[in-house]
């Protein structure tokens, strides 16, 4: 048996490159969060500036990728997974532009305190968080059983982003004053909703690695 | 010499394959092989179909060049061989006919480096249809022209048929040793590892013409190039100590083969 150590440490120099990219977009979905609660300007603007540094990693792991194609000419597994590292390295970065989303909305929204309650964007957050980190690890592990349990909150993201949207939208009838902060809060949600499919397209990049054929967990 | 033919459970792993356009041209069932008392192949069991390209690969030793040979009896030629097994080629038994001539005729052959004779690129290509008999200078001329175009290489030696086959390049020789086995109108046309002994332009050459003869031929061929497996194949079959291990559409033994040890070797693992 030839182990291709070489390659197999290609592919792990590789996972590192998306388990930072996760990482730094895991600190900075927290990082717009605590901004918006708190109307923290600075913070939000450094998830802003901070950006750049996922958007390199994404740009580095494109050029990693299509350089481990030209020398290595990967195949089954080897090829699934540099394919699935390429498509989650996009979707992460896309991610990670959401969290930017959330920050600038920090900054035009005014204190949102009390309005928060009416919506679940909290709870989205919180579960986008630990959908993201499945996903990845999904990935990572090949383990299919993740990638179906991110499929199943995705569901329930679902719920509540279609729960906040009548709430804020029955409510901004009655509040006209409060146009500007309600669009806000509707963006957030919205957001937060696609944040969620773009991780569900994570675990399905996983699904196709694991099994070799395509998955739709998002229907 | 040990005939004792082993018993081994056919492991051949098949998933349900596309419908064939032109249906079974080779049909292989039961083939055990032995070089004297060592066993070369165990119980393989391969359908090939007409006007596709096959793929054989596996590491070396693994029986897929001696499963080749033994579609068109070249086996035949060497000391001590003993086959047992059914080849059945256009539903007739190979081992049953004795006109082996005939059968290398319809079964041609293109081997590793080119082998051309020392004598004129045209006569390298007429050696068969005047062996054949074809005497008529006309016939001659329509059968080299059509063969050589065929092995794309006509107007490269258009002006030059009657020089040394030997003073072309290894890639216009072997394209020249093609349109010599294309000359004989084979139906079928094995190749071993064509490509191994050429640079990558004459490779590419190669494949191209491989692509385009499909549509007349059946090709089978034997590489050590697993891009190239996957480039001109329609089907690959996986050989590992004499067995078939798994034949598939070759898009699936590339992207997602069933079986680890399919993998294992196409990813490079061993071999």
């Amino acid at each position: 048996m030839v182990v291709r150590e070489n390659y197999e440490n290609k592919l792990q120099e590789l996972k590192d490159k998306i388990i930072e990219m996760n990482r730094l977009t895991v600190s900075s979905f927290e990082k717009a969060f605590t901004a918006f609660k708190t109307q923290d300007i600075e913070l939000a603007l450094k998830v802003i500036e901070e950006d750049t540094a996922i958007d390199n990693l994404e740009a580095e792991i494109n050029q990693f990728v299509v350089w481990l194609m030209v020398k290595e000419q990967p195949v089954a597994r080897d090829l699934r997974g540099i394919i699935g590292a390429l498509k989650i390295s996009s979707d992460i970065e896309r991610i990670a532009d959401f969290a930017v989303n959330i920050a600038k909305s920090t900054i035009k929204i005014g204190n949102p305190q009390s309005l928060l309650s009416m919506t679940n964007i909290e709870q989205m957050k919180e579960l986008s968080i630990m959908m993201l980190q499945k996903a990845v690890q999904a990935f990572l592990d090949e383990n299919m059983v993740l990638a179906k349990e991110v499929a199943g909150l995705d569901d329930q993201v679902d719920e509540y982003y279609g729960e906040t949207y009548k709430r804020i939208t029955s409510y901004l009838s009655e509040h006209p004053e409060e146009t500007n902060q309600l669009v806000q809060l509707l963006f957030i949600n919205r957001y937060l909703e696609r944040t969620a499919d773009h991780i569900t397209n994570i675990a399905e990049s996983a699904a196709y690695l694991i099994k070799g054929r395509i998955y739709d967990l998002n229907p | 010499m040990g005939t004792t033919v082993i018993e081994r459970k056919d492991g051949v792993r098949k998933s349900q394959m596309k419908q064939q356009s032109g249906g079974t041209k080779i049909n292989v069932k039961d083939l055990d092989l032995f070089y004297g008392d060592k066993q070369a192949l165990y119980k393989v069991a391969l359908d090939i179909h007409e006007k596709e390209v096959t793929a054989l690969i596996g590491p070396s030793g693994c029986g897929k060049s001696t499963f080749l040979r033994s579609l068109n009896r070249m086996n035949d030629l060497i000391d001590g061989v003993k086959i047992t097994g059914d080849i059945m080629i256009d539903n007739e038994n190979i081992y049953e006919t004795n006109d082996v001539i005939k059968l290398r005729t319809k079964v041609g052959m293109v081997f590793q480096k080119p082998n051309l004779f020392p004598m004129s690129i045209y006569d390298n290509v007429a050696y068969g249809p005047r062996m054949q008999g074809i005497k008529s200078k006309k016939e001659l001329n329509e059968i080299v022209e059509e063969s050589l175009r065929g092995a794309a290489i006509w107007d490269e030696v258009k002006d030059r048929l009657k020089t040394s086959a030997l003073g072309l390049s290894g890639g216009q020789q072997q394209r020249v040793c093609i349109a010599r086995a294309i000359a004989m109108k084979p139906e079928i046309i094995l190749m071993d590892e064509p490509t191994s002994a050429l640079d990558p332009i004459s490779t590419l050459k190669v494949e191209e013409l491989i692509a385009n003869m499909k549509k007349d031929y059946t090709i089978v061929i034997v590489t050590h190039n697993m891009q190239q497996a996957a480039r001109v194949s329609d089907k690959t079959a996986f050989f590992l100590n004499g067995e078939i291990i798994e034949y598939d559409e070759t898009n699936n033994i590339f992207s997602m083969p069933k079986d680890q040890r399919t993998e294992d070797y196409v990813t490079g693992r061993f071999g």
